[in-house]
């Protein structure tokens, strides 16, 4: 047993703002329009405003910039290019090949060769038609396939391997093959990219900035300036969401406002309008993922392989991490006995991929997924009953990196299959399609088990900085960011709790490097995990010498006292809280603390591909019903129900909050949000008006969320997170592959259910289309 | 010019003509409870609220103050998020908002709250009910949210009548005092806005070339997403004659300068279809400012309206500075790929079509990856007159429209002559009529849809139509009608 930092947190003290459903610390701000996102602060009357140009080709080299006829432009004050960097031009955050500016060659459409500063932004935007770039062109690389042919990768491949794969494969009952195109997603926070640089007098930096990573933020900056981290300070107040998006990305604008700041001693906003932040910044990866499979009469699995190939585009960025992830979920919730899983990270003349939420995971698991129906469809079984005999269960609960599930998900699934009344409306749906030539309908019971830690071992840290004033209010600094997810809400909950005071006296700083120095992406759901734990640890520590102090004052047993209601308590006497601090301050008791976390008993050797990455998983599932029209491929989801396991909800509002968004977000991914690029690399899906993520009206009409109650599972060991919570950031978004196997079991039912018709990702009404169209054929080629 | 904003009467003259309403209120104003979102009139976190007073009450609309120009507040009430609350205390749509938690990163949530304000508003006004489902989920339709999933806003919809409190009216006295005070007004230079045709004229013969704007929903994105500057505005959207919608003479009259939103209540009983069609156009947002004239203007291929007026015979009039004017089809009025027939100076001032064909079966289908607020892949729009034969009921008149399906939107004359004289139920006069789309259309692939499901979509919805009128008139169940 681990020694938790929670010991100290006693059970009276449970309605100290946490199991609350309190609002958001921002909403009553952002419902009256008070809320300051970073193009909100009052702008100083010589700040510069920055735009680049963009490469017009996808792979070629530079041949000449004429900039004169820019430099003589209205308003414009300072043109750079990426000679003008006084440090590196390498922006990338784990490997190398992002340049914040394009150097000899460019890689992509759109990567920024030069930037402008200018008086107004509408300046520096026109000033940048002005330059003349030459280019010598090459031929592009675009397609993931080619890539993988040519063996062009950005980072070489990996393989988890576990059995005799091919052995098992070919002694089964059943073999089958299959792939499919997964299209990445856009990120489309609603608050485009942004950042703002304030020189200060030691050569560097302060930078404000939309970012989920400040502290790689602080570094990069600091890198591109060639000054000591020191000089820089990098501070995230909220950001108008991220989704993965503000992970990496963000940096760049960072770099290059913080350049122009040095330069010309002003202060710099670099914002992107949207159709740059959408050419210019990464999103999610296109995978090809490739499997062959042997099963038993039953559909039992024997053995699965794999190859999961990643459109990473031009540079690394996170592609290592996301391919990992996806490789760690290919068997989403199903225990593989043999398996070899591969994963490819392709390089393609298109903008860099980068984090998402889900970050791969997503990618995988609709690998599985799919797997999963084509089994069902060649056995003529329901795809419930062949996911059940397939689930990780008992001793069939090692995955194929070694590491051995604590979690079952049969009894989640089975209360769903209940609540959904999955057997019914499955016998109604066949019932209605039968009968009904035009319209189809489908329906798909699919779970999710997501693993909970960075898979970059060191990156599961977090720091927390806890001041007590002598007014008894409480200051918070920790290292995560607020994106909308409400971990700040959930950190004041948390540290009031742990103290046993009112939520009312915590109030959670913004997010800056010279409060919490060194600190980790506020990403992979791990948010409230590393810094909830951290925040507690100072809390511990704190109310530790409070604790002592009190005892010496009041001459009692420390065992006696405890602070529980704002109070704190010597036996039966109550003292105020304000009085404990004020007695404290003039004690000479320290009132400041910082707090510590690294996530315990998790490890991964990637070089044998064995170990734990992940302290624990997450695990829902999700049963959608779809209604399809064969005529144009248009389709309706008309009911979902959820079950999700979020342990014990630190705010069940903020939580469920996580689950439908995450849901919807997938459900956007996987039907209305198509990213197209054209045969010359240019990204043609560059707008709100040719991108569609989902409106009111996509959302199901019957929409039920319910939270898994972990009493049916008693006995078991519960995962040892900030007060049994469990993440729940990104799991949720997966939820939604439910939608994308109703669409195809909608069309399915064209053949029967005993075939299985391709049907890319995103699920548009023209795929949809294709897909019913492609199962009508096969059964008119088997009557 | 002179408008209303929040409480406070205001005049600006010194502004360029093409300054939006966003650009306004956050520069100018230091008003930034309004986000830009995209600069494109597509996700709504920059709505605010325009007043129009009209006998002795104001009307409210949401709108895009990222492409809207700031002359569109002339004498208007402008209403943003700052002054929703009154005293302190939370607006019926803020306080849901927050209660039902729907707000998560907030960015968007302004724009939600305006929206929800703007349905509340009409709701109070027209004294209606509590909003159902349909009503929350029409007045966000143009608010992108991509954190929450949109139930909890939507639930928090559900419930802003149900705490109607009149203090929360936006119309209070001292106003529409304010408005009603409010006399004859400038424009800033270079924005002209004309309020009948005459002054139309004059500004078109005193300015050439001028750009012509209405509800400026494509044209403005000239500035924000291209930064071309529009020195020289000539705003058709305050022309009353161009305001018109009746019926009379045997056509029914729609002056160019209608919004969407004025044409969804004349066609709500006269025609289910049109209804249904305008529903699907844009978001409230642009409903609310986008025109007829200037969907048929700017000649898109994939415009909505026009190949449904193809297919109700629709005739256009256009006009010019010395008030000659111009009659000729619709279908006369496309030269090729957004090109129309419109002249220098000369402007569309009418769109007429026979009353009669409402009363012929006519569908208008449009097909797109989103539902709401999405450009059409395809657009169809079919109507069929039938008659007694000697045999049974015949065609005696067909159109078969599409847009999407070539440069201009246009009608298929040799689908329309297959099924022409035809029994209806002849299945080989539409094979026909669908091989005939085949064989004259030639679609192109882009980023809304490949040029093979725009083949195969335009021809089941012929069908679709046909068996729709097959179920109609027969009886017959040939098919199913029922939508997904």
């Amino acid at each position: 047993m681990r020694r938790l930092p929670q010991a100290l947190a006693r059970a009276d003290t449970l309605d100290a703002g946490i199991q609350k459903t309190v609002a958001h610390e921002s909403a009553y701000k952002q419902v009256t329009g008070r809320a300051q996102y970073l193009d909100d602060i009052p702008e100083p009357p010589d700040m510069l405003h920055l735009a680049t140009v963009g490469a017009a080709q996808a792979c070629a080299l530079i041949e000449n910039i004429e900039l004169d006829a820019a430099r003589c432009a209205p308003g414009v004050v300072d043109i750079i290019t990426q000679a003008d960097i006084p440090g590196s031009p390498d922006v990338s955050p784990v490997f190398h090949g992002d340049l914040l500016l394009a150097g000899e060659c460019v890689d992509y459409v759109g990567q920024p060769v030069v930037a402008i500063a200018a008086t107004t932004l509408e300046a520096a935007r026109r000033a940048c038609a002005q330059v003349k770039v030459r280019y010598r062109a090459q031929q592009p690389r675009l397609s993931v396939q080619e890539a993988l042919n040519q063996k062009d990768l950005v980072l070489p491949s990996q393989t988890l391997r576990c059995g005799d794969v091919d052995t098992a494969i070919a002694n089964a009952d059943h073999q089958l093959r299959g792939d499919i195109y997964l299209r990445g997603q856009e990120h489309f926070y609603l608050e485009g990219q942004i950042s703002i640089a304030v020189p200060n007098e030691d050569g560097g930096v302060r930078v404000y900035s939309s970012s989920q990573h400040p502290a790689e933020v602080q570094k990069l900056v600091a890198q591109v300036l060639a000054v000591p981290l020191h000089r820089v300070q990098a501070e995230v107040r909220r950001m108008g969401g991220a989704f993965g998006g503000k992970e990496s990305q963000a940096a760049a604008l960072a770099c290059m406002a913080a350049v122009f700041a040095v330069r010309n001693q002003r202060p710099v906003k670099y914002r992107m309008p949207r159709r740059d932040d959408m050419t210019q910044t990464g999103k999610r990866h296109d995978f090809w993922n490739q499997y062959r499979v042997g099963f038993d009469r039953d559909g039992v699995i024997r053995g699965v392989e794999m190859d999961l190939a990643a459109l990473c585009g031009h540079s690394a960025d996170l592609s290592d991490g996301v391919v990992d992830r996806a490789m760690f979920h290919a068997d989403n919730a199903y225990f593989y006995p043999a398996a070899r899983i591969s994963g490819h990270r392709c390089r393609t003349n298109t903008v860099s991929n980068t984090a998402f939420r889900g970050f791969g995971g997503p990618q995988g698991m609709v690998a599985a997924e799919a797997m999963l129906d084509d089994i069902a469809r060649a056995l003529g079984a329901d795809p419930l009953d062949v996911r059940k005999r397939n689930l990780y269960r008992g001793n069939r609960n090692t995955t194929p990196y070694g590491q051995t599930l604590d979690e079952e998900l049969l009894p989640l699934i089975e209360q769903l299959e209940q609540t959904a009344d999955y057997r019914n409306r499955r016998q109604q749906i066949r019932a209605f399609n039968a009968s009904s030539a035009r319209i189809k309908k489908g329906i798909a019971l699919t779970p999710v088990k997501f693993g909970i830690s960075f898979t970059s071992k060191h990156l599961n840290q977090a720091g927390a900085l806890l001041h007590i004033y002598a007014d008894g209010s409480i200051h918070v600094s920790h290292g995560g960011t607020e994106m909308g997810q409400g971990l700040h809400t959930k950190i004041a909950q948390i540290v009031a709790r742990g103290f046993g005071v009112d939520l009312a006296r915590v109030h959670v700083a913004a997010t800056a490097t010279d409060q919490v120095p060194n600190a980790s992406p506020t990403a992979a759901s791990a948010g409230t995990d590393l810094n909830g734990m951290a925040a507690l640890n100072a809390v511990n520590t704190l109310k530790q010498r409070l604790l002592e102090h009190a005892a010496e004052t009041y001459r009692a047993d420390i065992e006696q006292i405890g602070i529980r209601d704002d109070q704190c308590w010597i036996g039966e006497r109550a003292i105020p809280f304000n009085e404990l601090i004020k007695g404290a301050y003039l004690a000479r008791v320290s009132l400041s603390a910082t707090g510590f976390y690294r996530t315990p008993g998790i490890g991964y050797d990637r070089a044998a591909a064995r170990g734990r990455p992940f302290l624990y998983f997450a695990t829902g599932a999700a049963a959608s019903e779809v209604e399809v029209d064969l005529y144009t491929g248009e389709y309706r989801v008309t009911r979902v129900d959820i079950l999700h396991d979020v342990g014990d909800s630190l705010n069940p509002a903020i939580d469920l909050g996580q689950v439908e968004g995450g849901f919807v977000q997938g459900m956007g991914w996987l039907t209305s949000e198509e990213l197209l690029w054209n045969e010359r690399g240019q990204i043609l899906s560059n707008s709100p008006a040719n991108y569609k993520i989902p409106t009111a009206g996509d959302v199901p009409e019957v929409f039920n969320v319910d939270f898994f109650n972990r009493s049916h599972l008693a006995g078991k060991a519960d995962e040892e997170t900030v007060f049994r919570s469990k993440a729940v950031g990104e799991p949720p978004l997966m939820l939604a592959i439910s939608v994308w196997c109703a669409l195809r079991d909608a069309c399915a039912s064209l053949a029967d259910y005993r075939f299985s018709p391709p049907l890319g990702v995103p699920a548009t009404p023209e795929q949809v289309y294709f897909c019913a169209r492609a199962a009508k054929n096969f059964a008119e080629a088997q009557s | 010019m002179k408008f209303v904003l929040n409480r406070e009467l205001v005049e600006e003259n010194a502004l360029a003509a093409d300054t939006t309403l966003l650009r306004y209120l956050r520069e100018y104003r230091r008003l930034c409870g309004t986000k830009e979102g995209c600069a494109s009139g597509d996700c709504g976190a920059c709505t605010v609220l325009l007043g129009a007073l009209e006998d002795g009450r104001v009307r409210y609309r949401a709108v895009n103050a990222c492409i809207t120009p700031l002359a569109a507040a002339n004498r208007r009430h402008l209403v943003t998020i700052e002054s929703l609350s009154n005293s302190g205390r939370l607006h019926p749509a803020q306080r849901e908002i927050l209660e039902h938690h729907g707000s998560q990163c907030g960015f968007c949530t302004p724009g939600i709250v305006m929206s929800l304000a703007g349905l509340y508003q009409q709701l109070l006004t027209d004294n209606g009910p509590q909003p159902d489902r349909t009503q929350v989920c029409e007045a966000i339709s143009g608010n992108l949210c991509r954190c929450t999933g949109y139930r909890p806003i939507i639930d928090a919809g559900l419930k802003i009548v149900h705490t109607s409190d009149e203090s929360h009216r936006l119309d209070a006295q001292a106003q529409i005092d304010q408005l009603a005070s409010i006399g004859h007004t400038e424009t800033p230079p270079g924005y002209f806005q004309p309020t009948n045709r005459k002054e139309l004229q004059q500004a078109l013969a005193e300015n050439p070339d001028a750009h012509l704007i209405a509800g400026g929903t494509d044209l403005m994105l000239e500035v924000t997403q291209r930064c071309r500057p529009l020195n020289t505005i000539i705003d058709l959207s305050r022309v009353a004659e161009l305001h018109r919608i009746d019926e009379r003479d045997g056509f029914i009259h729609l002056g160019a300068a209608l919004s969407y939103r004025e044409m969804e209540s004349f066609f709500a009983d006269r025609s289910p279809s049109i209804r249904t069609l305008l529903e699907r156009i844009g978001s409230r947002q642009i409903r609310n400012r986008g025109t007829l004239g200037g969907n048929i203007a700017n000649a898109s291929p994939i415009a909505d309206l026009p190949p449904l007026l193809l297919a109700l015979d629709a005739l256009v009039t256009l006009a010019d500075a010395q008030g000659n004017e111009y009659h000729m089809p619709l279908s006369d009025f496309y030269r090729g790929y957004k090109k129309t027939a419109l002249g220098s100076a000369q402007y569309l001032a009418e769109i007429r079509f026979p009353a009669r064909t409402l009363s012929d079966f006519h569908r208008a289908y449009k097909v797109s990856k989103r539902r709401e607020d999405d450009i059409s892949a395809v657009m169809a729009a079919i109507r069929l007159r039938t008659g007694a034969g000697k045999y049974g009921e015949v065609f005696t008149e067909v159109r078969i429209a599409f847009g999407g399906m070539a440069a201009t939107p246009a009608r298929v004359a040799a689908a329309e002559s297959a099924l022409l004289g035809r029994a209806l139920e002849d299945e080989d006069a539409l094979n026909t009529a669908l091989a005939a789309i085949a064989t004259t259309l030639q679609p192109i692939g882009d980023v809304r849809a490949s040029a093979a499901y725009r083949m195969q979509i335009a021809q089941n919805l012929l069908r679709s139509a046909w068996q729709s009128l097959l179920q109609e008139r027969i009886g017959k169940r040939a098919a199913e009608v029922r939508h997904a």
